[in-house]
């Protein structure tokens, strides 16, 4: 099951270290370190079921927000 | 319309001869005939052969044509082609292997073990080069001659016509003495990717062709490579994108470059041009250059395998990309799924038997196109975002293991298991999963030798620590009794946590049903069942 509910004790700061650990990299570097960061967590995720409820709302929720702007 | 050699000739293994059919009136009619005399279609007629059925094979060529080709061969073809009685011979020349290295740049990022348990008779994989293993083949099929099956082999005979009804099919042939005909009962088709009969009756062949081009460079040369295969992701040599190194018989290596999509093909292939990507790679020029060739990527299959009185193996019916081995072998899988078959149909089984080749090869031929979709998805990125996450998957691999087994440099074939076949019967054992309904026996010591030259070709009931009658005969078929105790490797393979098993065992060695005990009535509909009815 995906846990949709907030589930970060610091949003705030975890927020900022993401941003932090792409300073200073090109957008090609950033896009590298996103793809191996998603590799990092959808393997300590595991559960096929999650990671595919995972993919299906990255997709649909950039749909939306495309949609809606 | 004469007959010119299309290639040179490794082995010339079935001279032309003039056949007695030549002279007829009105074409000769056969029970079986097989166009193409390659793995598939030399292994169907040695199985065809061995169980009594006539069987005529045609090839427009008088033996095997140059090249490496088809090289690496999987334990479960071994396995088959032992049955047939030609696989120690492949075993005697090949090289074995079973473990496998992956590099990035001069890093081993990845490793891995096809074989990682003892006790079976054939190894992993062998790689011998397609003109040994049809040599090898041939031979077998010289002593099963010799012994009384009814095999023709009939060289610079080539398919110009064929006419295809409802209870048959007839051919037109060139030969060196001009045409003649001959009729089929069943004609099968094991003539390769390009299958001229296919083309003849019409039928497509679908998918996907990949755009990258690959280089086989087979060099002569002694050197103290291990025997495994190696594979390099962006190697450090920069010979091509990625590139490949396996040992062969006789001091010969396959070495494969991958060169990309918008390429010169004939410059490519000038021998000072392979050369030069061979000595960045070795570091040296001590070698000589034994054959070479530049192939694409392609994965399509036929909708159906069976259209009536004409059925497809190998090649005419499937193409996948090389990298996993999935080609010859599948190609002689489906070779062993419709010989015992056809044999049987030809024998007065009902029709629908054959059918279930179209099902369980068209399931085997998904399988391997899926898999050899993904190997080549990961081996050349389509998009710039597959090669940003191919990318992530090598950088990860050396310090990280999950990533590993991510990285896909071609998944070696393995056997389908027949899940849902029509020839099965529902599992009535708690036994494990690898020896279910539908999968191919594992192989296990037996007694002094291994279980599975112990089926022979024929269905088997297989006792393990249960009682059985000595054999069933039912649905114009019949199950011989083979008693096995319990050993470790029997419990781990067939039993799990049952304590004793009955399976019932179809000619080509898959598992058809599974019992905890011999049950009669049980054991007659699931011979029935298995038979087509």
């Amino acid at each position: 099951m995906l846990n949709d509910t907030p589930n970060i004790p610091d949003p705030d700061g975890f927020y900022a270290e993401l941003l932090g650990t792409h300073e200073g990299l090109t957008p090609e570097e950033s896009h590298a370190l996103n793809a191996r960061l998603i590799l990092i967590l959808a393997n300590h995720i595991g559960d096929r079921e999650t990671l595919s409820a995972a993919l299906e709302a990255a997709r649909t929720s950039g749909q939306n927000t495309g949609e809606a702007s | 319309m004469t007959l010119q050699d299309r290639y040179p000739l490794a082995f010339r293994l079935y001279p032309y001869a003039r056949s007695p059919d030549q002279d007829a009136e009105a074409p000769i009619r056969h029970p079986a005939v097989i166009v193409g005399a390659g793995p598939v279609g030399l292994s169907l007629a040695l199985d065809l052969g061995l169980r009594g059925t006539p069987v005529v094979v045609l090839d427009d060529h008088e033996g095997v044509g140059l090249g490496s080709r088809a090289l690496c061969f999987a334990k479960r073809t071994l396995e088959i082609m032992d049955r047939l009685g030609a696989g120690r011979d492949m075993v005697g020349k090949g090289i074995v292997w079973q473990k496998g290295r992956v590099f990035r740049d001069r890093d081993e990022i990845f490793d891995f073990d096809l074989l990682p348990e003892a006790g079976h008779e054939y190894p992993a994989f062998i790689n011998l080069q397609q003109p040994h293993f049809e040599r090898f083949t041939m031979e077998a099929i010289a002593r099963a001659q010799a012994g009384g099956a009814p095999i023709e082999v009939r060289g610079k005979n080539r398919v110009d016509a064929a006419t295809v009804t409802e209870d048959g099919a007839t051919l037109d042939l060139m030969t060196p003495d001009g045409p003649y005909r001959i009729a089929a009962d069943y004609l099968i088709a094991c003539d390769g990717a390009r299958s001229p009969v296919r083309s003849m009756l019409g039928l497509g062949f679908e998918g996907r062709v990949f755009e990258d081009n690959f280089l086989i460079a087979d060099v002569k040369m002694t050197a103290d490579f291990p025997t495994e295969r190696w594979f390099w992701f962006e190697p450090w040599f920069k010979s091509g994108d990625s590139a490949l190194l396996h040992k062969q018989p006789d001091d010969i290596w396959r070495i494969d470059f991958q060169l990309g999509w918008d390429i010169d093909r004939e410059k490519e292939l000038k021998p000072e041009n392979i050369r030069a990507r061979v000595d960045k790679m070795l570091g040296h020029s001590d070698y000589e250059l034994d054959w070479c060739s530049i192939y694409t990527f392609q994965c399509r299959r036929m909708e159906r395998f069976r259209h009536g009185r004409v059925v497809f193996a190998g090649d005419s019916a499937h193409q996948v990309s090389p990298f996993g081995a999935r080609g010859a072998n599948s190609g002689v899988q489906d070779a062993d799924n419709l010989g015992w078959k056809l044999a049987a149909v030809l024998a007065g089984a009902p029709d629908a038997l054959l059918d279930s080749y179209d099902a369980e090869r068209v399931m085997a031929a998904d399988e391997n196109i899926l898999n050899s979709s993904r190997s080549t998805d990961f081996l050349t990125p389509k998009t710039e975002v597959s090669r940003l996450f191919r990318n992530a998957v090598l950088d990860l691999a050396r310090q990280h293991a999950f990533a590993r087994p991510l990285i896909n440099s071609g998944r070696l074939s393995l056997p389908c298991i027949y899940d849902g076949s029509p020839l099965n019967t529902a599992d009535a054992l708690d036994g494990p999963a690898r020896s279910r309904p539908g999968a191919p026996c594992p192989d296990a010591p037996f007694g002094d030798g291994f279980l599975l030259q112990s089926l022979g070709g024929g269905f088997t009931l297989l006792a393990i620590g249960c009682d059985a009658p000595d054999s069933l005969e039912e649905a114009g078929a019949k199950a011989t009794r083979l008693s096995v105790e319990p050993t470790p490797e029997i419990r781990d393979r067939y039993l799990a946590s049952a304590s004793a098993a009955l399976y019932l065992i179809r000619p080509d060695q898959h598992v058809a049903g599974r019992w905890p005990e011999f049950d009669e009535t049980a054991l007659r509909a699931a011979m029935r069942r298995a038979m087509g009815y």
